[in-house]
């Protein structure tokens, strides 16, 4: 072996041990020492240059050459390397974060809206996808808008239909419906066509039971105009059943009584908790009473400032309790106003 | 209302399956609640929804039987054994029926006693258990003597409640015919609407089944056999007000026998749910119940008396103011000057129409009788009725409007019932006053009308044929008919109203469900906002967004509920309520005036069941207003929060519980919500707070509210568990939701850093943090963006009554980035400013 080759020799000696010390590492800090002996500045590889000399003229390009291919493959094998120990490091980190995923969750504090105001939003917003504007009128009435100019008159036999809560000032009573808002938004909107929704709290003077309350949220819908049919309150309430109760809910109109409207009807909705069959829930009719309805009576329509020669109109009401009692099968109305926490979390 | 199958086919044919006539009496506005069914069997399939129930007799089990001879038994003197043939053969039945005692012993009857008969085998209802129970007639010795089969009572056969004796069948009753055929029914229980008083009639009920089937009606014969002496003689009859009495017809009869009724009349009256009497009293309870029309029998004798032996004179007059009368049920009436009295020339006999007297009443001795069939004014008699607290059939038909013409029809069919039950001789003719008599209404509609109202195309004569089958007289020219109302109801007016009445009677007999559905095509209304609307969804979703739950309470309290959100002293006087006339409690008299009252009630109700509670309510208050009719209705929004600050966790070391800051952040992110500006809160003082832990929250200098921790004796007012220290806030929502702007501008995102420096600073205790922000927004000039506090410190280092207060101040200019110089120029401005203006020194920076 020539002196020549010594260097060569010396660096490929170099190069082995490098590479075996290496493989053994474990440690960014290990790495980090082995890059100082083996690729700092006083390492051998980087100290070739100045041992040129020590090498004849013409090999020493050749010797240069080769300590440069050592360096960089040192480079290329620690780089390689570091990779793998930072990723079994990072490894090692984070299955020592291991959490016991099946422990509960911290709650944040959710805030609910009482289940009657999302329900009676939900009809709402039916309605006003129909054009129908909310419009709301007092719970405290006078005789006159409650019953006198609803065409139930005093004394008239119409008025067992309602037990009234009457106040000790005369002739003001807690509204028994929300009808009163069909005379008050008349006058309001005179004579202009009239699509609106008048939800609100009402009155009933009666023993409370699971399906009596004295207060109760009802919802009335009044329209008014020139062209207005039997046939468009049919058509209204048919697409609002399938809006709320589903598309192909099956509905059907029976004549019944109200003062206020002629002809009046109540429609009835298959019953959705059995599907038509009979249930509890539905008295074993397989159908449920939803909602009265009618043309508005030409008293009524009179009363409010149009003309019943000229105008037409319907109006329909529905009790949004029982809408709530039937979907969430609630059993009891007085659920409703004790606000007991336990009942209305479950919405 | 009941209706008896057997009895409605008197009137019209009509041989529907049962669920079939149920759900077409309900599709004409006659609500079928239930059927009973009795002996038929029950529908099997589709019932169309309605619900029946009821005992099948079968044919081989159940028989009409004659019972020959009823021998006494040999061992027990309660028992008895019956000869009875059942149309087969001849059987020895054991009964114990109280009603076949008087006959033991006689020997072979003369006429032989008709029985309901049920074989061994049977399936019936244990007459001796509560409540109907099924069991099986089995072979049984009863006594030393073998029993295989019974002698039915009504309770056995699911016909009613009644098990007092056997019963006794009418003297026509077939033998050896299958029971079923003989008494089988179905009684419907139907709601009549109150429009439609003229159905709580089996004659009623006859004519719209007719109707709707386009069947003739059958009415009863009402022809009156030839009597003794004239009526017109026997009394005279006085109507002292028209308006209220429109009409009075009156018929005597001599000589009847009160007796039991025959077995139909009586069934019929039970099923019915009226009580049989006796075959005079039956006579006018059956037939207001065949024609509506309410009857009244008074002791004709007594008449005679009271008018001193005179022919006796019928006068109707309302009452003097104060008037006593003892009606028949022994009970002592003070009268209104409105009430219509029955009386004669000797003083009140009955309230009219509504119940008799005790004096005239007739008895079970009462020979001779004088029968009233007479038309009152409805309004006036329901105004009596609900005075006198009063319930009866004949009040129930007659105060919604019974037609004249059925007083006659009534006063007919009545006397012949009692000639045939309780025998006697009639006097010639009636005596009939009708001094205001009804015009039935004439009403025209057009084809366009109907077209107008309902939305279907009918030709002319498709109208007046609707109308017919309903009994109208009616005239068709051209597309127009005039039809004139049938003399048996009161419910159609003139006009436009009687149109819509006609519409109604048209569509109803049409079927709603032939009418099309319709989307709502017209030009919509102009379009109106609702703000309150708007106003109360924006709150709500605020305050949930925040984690309250929303709570909606009984408008419903009393003044001592709601005045426990007052110390004992601090109670209120003299406020004045919306109070009711009529509280369905003591304790619900009044309507709210505090929404604080109803969120703090559902606090209580809540408080022993959870660690943390967080409520809102947004609603009407009631407050009176002197000199107006109707109270003022403001929107007020409550808020309560007591308990844990944050939902408690497995690992959640905190614990504080909720605080007066809590509470005002709450309602400062709901101001921030509302893009109010201007907002002062001040310490101050409200009975319900507590005195150092309360503030009023003003906007615009306007007072909206109040919130704080509650005051330690309001507190001890409620059971709140735990909780000691809650608090709450009780906010003007009109005003607060007035001053909220509908537009507000938005702040442009810069892009220049902002600069940020803490300012801190030793004050006294008695300089409020709102003092000293004021003053740092004061001179902070516009590039003053935001000033936070971050730190509040008290300790010794700075001395007893100081506290350290530290500020983040944020200064931005939207155009460029600022510099230290810029910054210190505004910084020094404001310390200046501060401890010039307030008692407070700044803290040299670091
Ligand atoms: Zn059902």
């Amino acid at each position: 072996m020539s002196e020549k080759s010594s260097l060569i020799t010396e660096l490929e000696a170099l190069q082995q041990q490098a590479e075996q010390e290496l493989a053994g590492l474990t440690s960014e800090s290990d790495l980090q020492n082995w890059r100082t002996q083996f690729l700092g500045r006083s390492a051998m590889v980087m100290q070739i240059f100045r041992r040129l000399p020590e090498a004849p003229q013409e090999e020493r390009p050749g010797i240069g050459q080769f300590a440069n291919q050592v360096k960089s493959a040192l480079e290329e094998k620690l780089a390689e390397k570091m990779d793998a120990v930072k990723a079994s490091a990072l490894q090692e980190n984070l299955s020592g974060e291991s959490l016991d995923v099946t422990l509960p969750g911290r709650s944040p504090s959710r805030g609910r809206l009482h289940i009657q105001t999302k329900v009676t939003r939900e009809v709402c917003h039916i309605f006003a996808e129909m054009g129908f504007q909310v419009f709301q009128s007092p719970e405290v009435e006078s005789d006159d808008y409650n019953f006198e100019l609803l065409n139930i008159p005093a004394h008239h036999p119409a008025r067992d239909m309602w037990d009234t809560f009457f106040t000790t000032e005369e002739n003001v009573v807690l509204r028994t419906h929300t009808s009163p808002g069909q005379i008050r938004s008349m006058r309001a909107f005179h004579p202009d066509p009239i699509r609106v929704v008048l939800p609100g709290m009402c009155y009933r003077y009666e023993q409370t039971d699971a399906n009596h309350e004295i207060q109760f949220n009802q919802l009335e819908l009044l329209v008014v105009g020139k062209d207005i049919t039997f046939a468009h309150l049919k058509g209204t309430l048919e697409e609002f059943a399938k809006r709320m109760f589903g598309r192909d809910v099956r509905t059907r109109f029976r004549p019944s009584y109200f003062p206020f409207t002629e002809p009046s009807a109540e429609m009835d909705v298959e019953c959705f908790v059995c599907g038509g069959k009979g249930c509890p829930a539905c008295g074993s009719k397989g159908w449920l009473e939803i909602c009265g309805c009618g043309l508005t009576h030409p008293v009524v329509l009179k009363n409010g400032g149009y003309d019943p020669d000229v105008y037409t109109g319907f109006a329909a009401g529905l009790g949004i309790e029982r809408i709530s009692m039937l979907r969430y099968r609630i059993d009891d109305i007085r659920n409703f106003w004790r606000n007991d926490v336990r009942f209305l979390e479950q919405f | 209302m009941e209706l008896v199958l057997s009895w409605l086919k008197e009137y019209v044919d009509v041989d529907l399956p049962l669920p079939e006539l149920a759900h077409r009496l309900t599709m004409l506005g006659l609500e079928v609640e239930d059927v009973h069914v009795i002996g038929k069997p029950l529908p099997t399939g589709e019932n169309k929804g309605f619900t029946f129930h009821g005992l099948e007799w079968d044919k081989d089990h159940f028989v009409v039987a004659q019972v020959d001879e009823v021998m006494p038994h040999p061992n027990a003197d309660r028992l008895v054994l019956c000869r009875l043939i059942d149309g087969q053969g001849e059987h020895t039945v054991l009964t114990g029926a109280p009603n076949l005692q008087e006959y033991k012993g006689k020997g072979p009857l003369d006429k032989p006693i008709k029985v309901a008969y049920a074989k061994e085998g049977s399936r019936l209802y244990d007459g001796h258990k509560p409540g109907f129970e099924l069991t099986t007639l089995k072979r049984a010795t009863i006594r030393g003597v073998e029993s295989t089969s019974m002698i039915c009572s009504e309770k056995e056969l699911g016909i009613s409640e009644d098990h007092e004796g056997v019963m006794i069948l009418d003297d026509d009753a077939p033998t050896g015919v299958p029971l079923v055929d003989y008494l089988g029914d179905a009684v419907f229980s139907i709601s009549i609407p109150a429009n439609m008083v003229r159905c709580s009639s089996m004659i009623g009920l006859a004519r719209e089944v007719a109707a709707y089937l386009d069947q003739p009606l059958r009415m009863p014969d009402l022809t009156l056999p030839k009597g003794e002496g004239k009526a017109n003689d026997a009394v005279k009859i006085e109507i002292r007000n028209p308006e209220l009495n429109p009409r009075f017809v009156a018929g005597l009869i001599r000589n009847v026998e009160a007796r039991p009724s025959p077995y139909m009349v009586q069934l019929r009256l039970k099923l019915s749910g009226m009580r049989p009497i006796n075959s005079v009293v039956d006579a006018t309870n059956y037939v207001m119940l065949e024609a509506g029309q309410p009857l009244h029998a008074f002791d004709y004798d007594v008449l005679v008396k009271r008018a001193d032996g005179k022919t006796p004179t019928i006068i109707t007059r309302t009452a003097e103011q104060g008037e006593i009368l003892t009606t028949l049920d022994g009970v002592e009436h003070k009268l209104e000057d409105y009430t219509v009295l029955v009386a004669d020339t000797a003083g009140s006999l009955s309230i009219g129409g509504i119940m008799g007297g005790e004096e005239s009443e007739i008895r079970p001795n009462t020979t001779n009788i004088l029968l009233e069939g007479a038309s009152w004014n409805f309004i006036n008699l329901r105004k009596s009725l609900k005075y006198l607290r009063i319930n009866s059939e004949a009040g129930y038909r007659l105060s919604r409007g019974v037609h004249p013409t059925l007083a006659e029809i009534g006063v007919r069919l009545c006397l012949r019932r009692m000639l045939e039950w309780s025998g006697g001789q009639l006097a010639e003719g009636l005596v009939d006053n009708y001094p205001l008599h009804y015009e039935d209404p004439t009403v025209a509609i057009t084809t366009a009308d109907i077209k107008r109202l309902i939305g279907i195309d009918l030709t002319a004569e498709e109208i007046a044929g609707l109308l017919r089958r309903l009994m109208f007289v009616c005239e068709v020219k051209g597309d127009t008919v005039t039809a004139t109302a049938p003399a048996h109801r009161m419910d159609i007016g003139t006009g436009v109203n009687g149109r819509a009445d006609l519409a109604e009677e048209v569509a109803r007999l049409y079927g709603y469900e032939r009418i099309p559905s319709v989307r709502l095509d017209s030009e919509l209304p102009p379009l109106r906002s609702n703000p309150k609307e708007e106003r109360n969804q924006l709150f709500q979703d605020t305050l949930v967004s925040m984690g309250l739950q929303e709570v909606i309470s009984y408008r419903f309290t009393n003044p001592d509920q709601e005045n426990r959100i007052y110390p004992p002293e601090s109670k209120p006087q003299g406020v004045a309520y919306v109070e009711l006339q009529n509280p369905i409690a003591v304790d619900r008299n009044v309507l709210r005036r505090s929404l604080l009252a109803s969120v703090l009630d559902n606090l209580e109700r809540n408080a022993r069941q959870r660690e943390r509670l967080a409520l809102f309510e947004i609603g009407p208050v009631f407050l009176p207003v002197k000199d107006q009719l109707l109270p003022d209705e403001p929107m007020r929004v409550a808020i309560a929060m007591c308990g844990l600050r944050y939902p408690s966790a497995w690992d959640r070391k905190d614990k504080g519980t909720f605080d007066f800051f809590d509470l005002k952040g709450v309602v400062e992110s709901l101001l921030k919500a509302l893009h109010v500006t201007d907002i002062q809160f001040e310490a101050d003082s409200n009975p319900s707070f507590h005195p150092g832990k309360c503030a009023v929250l003003r906007v615009n200098g306007e007072k909206i509210g109040w919130l704080g921790e509650l005051h330690p004796q309001v507190t001890a007012n409620y059971d709140f568990g735990d909780h000691t220290r809650v608090q709450a806030a009780d906010l003007d929502m009109d005003k607060l939701f007035s001053l909220s702007p509908k537009y507000f501008e938005t702040n442009p995102i810069t892009a220049f850093p902002p600069v940020i420096e803490d300012l801190a600073m030793i004050a006294p205790e008695s300089i409020s943090s709102a003092e000293i922000v004021r003053v740092i927004r004061a001179t902070g000039g516009f590039l003053l963006k935001q000033v936070e506090l971050f730190d509040i410190f008290r300790g010794e280092q700075i001395g007893a009554g100081n506290k350290s207060l530290a500020y983040r101040l944020t200064y931005q200019a939207p155009n460029r980035t600022l510099n230290d110089k810029e910054v210190g120029k505004q910084r020094d401005r404001i310390i200046a400013a501060l401890e010039k203006e307030l008692d407070v020194k700044v803290r040299k920076a670091e």
